[in-house]
């Protein structure tokens, strides 16, 4: 099993900074046309995320100002990967943690492929510089290297993340 | 102890704050064995466990079982963490 990096996880394609959404449904399927455009998705997974929150309500909304879209393992799920919409207008979810300006799309074959970008992901959320910076920091390359800033060189050479497939 | 956190499909907001929890036990010097569960297994899962972490929304779900639950609202925040631990160890 291949171990997912950041630049593989999160492609170029899979950002949609600094964009508009009309509700919580709506920055769902921004997350969802992330996961779609760098192939780790199909439409069917958006509609899966936005049913877990129909289901179990807004409990992906982890953090104040930030939410954690995912379903499970599907079949709509064609390889590990993930989304990051950056909303201009922050949109509420129904959450203690509400209005929400990040929206993470996390789709998964399985339980551990994502562990490495899940640790690089609650390490800089945990740390309120970086946190902070999120919400300014002005590219895809720019945010991954605030993910992990060991792996500035490589997460800027493979822009488009694609190249592995 | 053996810790269990439950988010509602158990691979994506749960393993997040599984590694949260770690570094809050690590910190408060707690031997702690933490695992991941969805809300569909975690009745099962919780039998065996000594806390369950998990979101209030979730907690709701989660009425009738005899294994104690903290409620965490920001699963990024390790302090808030380390202080739902030390209620419910203490």
């Amino acid at each position: 099993m291949a171990v997912l990096t950041l630049s593989t996880a999160l492609p170029d394609t899979s950002f949609r900074l600094d964009v508009e959404a009309a509700d919580w449904r709506d920055a769902l399927r921004l997350a969802g046309e992330g996961l779609i455009a760098s192939g780790v998705a199909t439409p069917t997974y958006t509609e899966e995320m936005i049913a877990a929150v129909e289901e179990h309500g807004p409990y992906i909304v982890i953090a104040p100002g930030l939410a954690l879209a995912h379903s499970r393992p599907s079949p709509a799920v064609l390889r590990t990967g993930m989304s990051w919409v950056r909303l201009v207008h922050p949109v509420d979810f129904g959450s203690p943690n509400d209005p929400v300006r990040h929206i993470i799309g996390l789709a998964a074959k399985g339980e551990q492929e994502h562990l490495d970008v899940m640790a690089a992901l609650a390490r800089a959320l945990s740390d309120p510089v970086s946190r902070s910076e999120l919400d300014r920091v002005p590219t895809p390359a720019a945010l991954r290297a605030l993910l992990d800033p060991d792996s500035t060189n490589t997460t800027t050479e493979t822009s488009t993340g694609l190249e592995e497939e | 102890m053996n810790i269990t956190c439950v988010c509602g499909m158990g691979i994506g907001t749960s393993m997040l704050l599984k590694m949260n929890v770690e570094q809050a036990a690590s910190s408060l010097g707690l031997d702690a064995e933490v695992s991941t569960a969805d809300i569909g297994t975690a009745k099962g899962a919780a039998q065996s466990a000594d806390l369950i972490i998990t979101s209030a929304e979730l907690a709701e779900e989660l009425t009738g079982l005899s294994t104690p639950i903290a409620v965490v609202h920001n699963f990024t925040d390790v302090s808030e963490i380390e202080a739902a631990l030390k209620e419910k160890t203490q």
